[in-house]
């Protein structure tokens, strides 16, 4: 859906934006995550076609930058960093202006379905700018919605948002998820990447990494696993290091924690050999680090305490 | 061809809800039509007052009186002082209509969502010059159509009528005020680009009224005599200026310059 060739943006000496190489496929959410001026903003303005990369292209679904772009634009929805409302118009108002923009057919028809949707119906004949933040990040998705474009840009949807209205954004674009739509991401939240995307890019000026949240986890950390003993005996952690698998072993209270790849295969060779040699295993959790410690690790501010993890 | 009918219809919907704009819409185009009505009626029921002016007609203007009686003459003169308004009128309201529609896109950053759609930059900056334009020409026709009506009910002679209806002014009203206007809005757009307020950067397009003035003020100190020459003479300039102020302020409207040079 999305393929991204060596896309570059300088501002005079500045790079905001070098080589990207990426592929998004069809239906995927993708997340892009970044700390501030890594380039995020750039990237979506570039593939929504607002501004011209400096090299490099991209094809967006199924238009190359700047060939087609009043095609590509009419095919992509953005919601932009900031809401961007007409604050003396009514909601409704607002969207049917877009709605007319986009050419969608049935503008009352497509209105009220967006309205209803976000919940927003009730209010439809108010002024914008009688709006709480939430209901206005509501109204921005519901005009980027549209048109239903197949490929959705999210500028960091929740934002300066409430609890409440984050989950309901957040609950809103996993629904979208089941339409096949695909949807780019930009977030500073990572505990909201690590729940709405199929796969995350760290991107800082370049693209730091790529994967899956676990996959990320595994690469930047490696496994960890834990095994929980009735009595932990000296000899068991040199039983479980003899393994050619296992990277490290650490022993701490009545706990062995094993770093290893792929524990799905490499755990039931390690709970026998433990109680061949006579250990008593309680339970086997793993310990799951959490995306802020990937992030941090990867775009270099160093690791945290944190970084032991929470068992699961 | 709807995309620009659907700017030019938000952006009034949205515009005219500011009682600023609203105001200088409505009433400056008043004031042009009811000040000359106002001194002309002073005039007709003050005879030593139109003694007076009578004395200070310059002799060029004079010229102009061959088929007017005196006291048609001295109301011809008052009338055509004041016939200038008619060519700041629109250049006013659309600078003023213009300055607050792109600032207002600016602070409340609704530019972005507007560029991503499929609309081109000849829709929007059409649409939103014409949002400005038709206001500021049609307030300008209408006031000046009820400056006509209010001196032909006044009862001045048929000799003023028919100056007032002369083909230059005609064309004055109809073809420079348009191009008047559209200077006002490539001079808003240049300027709104770099501007964050929409008092600042009215006020500053506002300077674009110096030439206007000065034309003012030397008819008014018989310095020179707007005559049909004249009038053509500003309306080529102005298809020339507004040529050039146009090719840069679409330049300025460049989707990329607004997102990353526009603060």
């Amino acid at each position: 859906m999305i393929s991204i060739e060596g896309l570059t943006k300088r501002f005079g000496d500045t790079t905001a934006v070098e080589n990207l190489e990426l592929e998004i496929r069809s239906g995927e959410v993708f997340g892009f995550l970044g700390p501030n001026g890594a380039g995020k903003t750039t990237t979506l303005r570039m593939l929504s076609a607002l501004i011209n990369p400096t090299s490099g292209t991209a094809q967006v679904a199924g238009y190359r930058l700047g060939e087609d772009d009043q095609a590509l634009r009419r095919n992509v929805g953005i919601l932009t960093e900031a809401p961007g409302l007409y604050d003396r118009l009514s909601a409704e108002r607002n969207l049917s202006f877009f709605a007319h923009l986009y050419g969608v057919g049935d503008v009352d028809g497509r209105v009220e379905r967006y309205l209803k949707l976000l919940g927003l119906w009730e209010r439809r004949s108010e002024p914008v700018a009688t709006f709480s933040r939430g209901m206005r990040q509501k109204l921005a998705i519901a005009r980027a919605m549209l048109h239903e474009p197949p490929v959705l840009f999210l500028d960091e949807p929740t934002t300066g948002l409430d609890p409440e209205a984050s989950r309901l954004v957040r609950e809103f674009i996993e629904g979208l998820r089941g339409e096949g739509r695909t949807i780019i991401l930009n977030t500073h939240n990572l505990d909201e990447a690590d729940r709405l995307c199929d796969r995350i890019g760290v991107l800082n000026t370049r693209l730091l990494a790529l994967d899956t949240p676990a996959a990320l986890r595994r690469e930047v950390f490696g496994s960890k696993v834990v095994f929980h003993l009735a009595d932990l005996r000296p000899e068991f952690e040199a039983i479980v290091a003899n393994f050619p698998f296992v990277d490290a072993v650490e022993s701490m209270d009545a706990k062995l924690v094993v770093t290893l790849d792929d524990p799905e295969t490499h755990n039931p060779a390690l709970v026998a050999a433990l109680v061949n040699a006579g250990a008593q295993v309680q339970f086997v959790g793993e310990i799951r680090q959490s995306l802020e410690d990937v992030y941090l690790r990867l775009v270099g501010n160093g690791g945290t305490e944190s970084e032991r993890g929470d068992e699961t | 061809m709807n995309r620009v009918y659907r700017i030019v219809r938000k952006e009034w919907a949205e515009i005219f809800k500011n009682r600023f704009v609203l105001f200088t819409v409505a009433f400056l185009p008043l004031l042009a039509a009811l000040l000359p009505l106002g001194i002309l009626y002073f005039v007709s029921s003050s005879p030593d007052f139109a003694a007076d002016v009578g004395e200070d007609i310059p002799q060029e203007f004079s010229a102009l009186c061959n088929n007017l009686t005196g006291q048609e003459c001295i109301q011809y003169f008052l009338i055509s002082q004041f016939i200038l308004l008619f060519m700041i009128l629109p250049l006013a309201i659309p600078i003023t209509i213009a300055s607050y529609s792109i600032i207002g896109e600016k602070t409340t950053r609704t530019l972005e969502p507007l560029l991503a759609t499929p609309i081109t930059t000849a829709e929007l900056l059409g649409g939103k010059g014409a949002a400005a334009v038709i206001p500021g020409v049609t307030a300008t026709w209408l006031a000046y159509l009820v400056l006509v009506i209010g001196v032909a009910l006044m009862g001045v002679g048929s000799g003023v009528m028919d100056n007032l209806l002369d083909p230059f002014w005609l064309i004055a009203i109809i073809v420079v005020g348009p191009l008047l206007a559209l200077t006002g809005v490539s001079v808003a757009v240049i300027v709104s680009s770099r501007a964050t307020d929409p008092r600042t950067a009215e006020q500053t397009s506002m300077l674009v009224f110096l030439p206007i003035l000065l034309v003012f003020f030397a008819q008014m100190a018989g310095l020179i005599l707007i005559d049909a020459q004249l009038v053509l003479l500003i309306a080529l300039a102005l298809v020339v200026i507004d040529a050039g102020l146009m090719a840069v302020a679409v330049q300025l409207f460049q989707r990329e310059t607004i997102l990353t040079r526009w603060k």
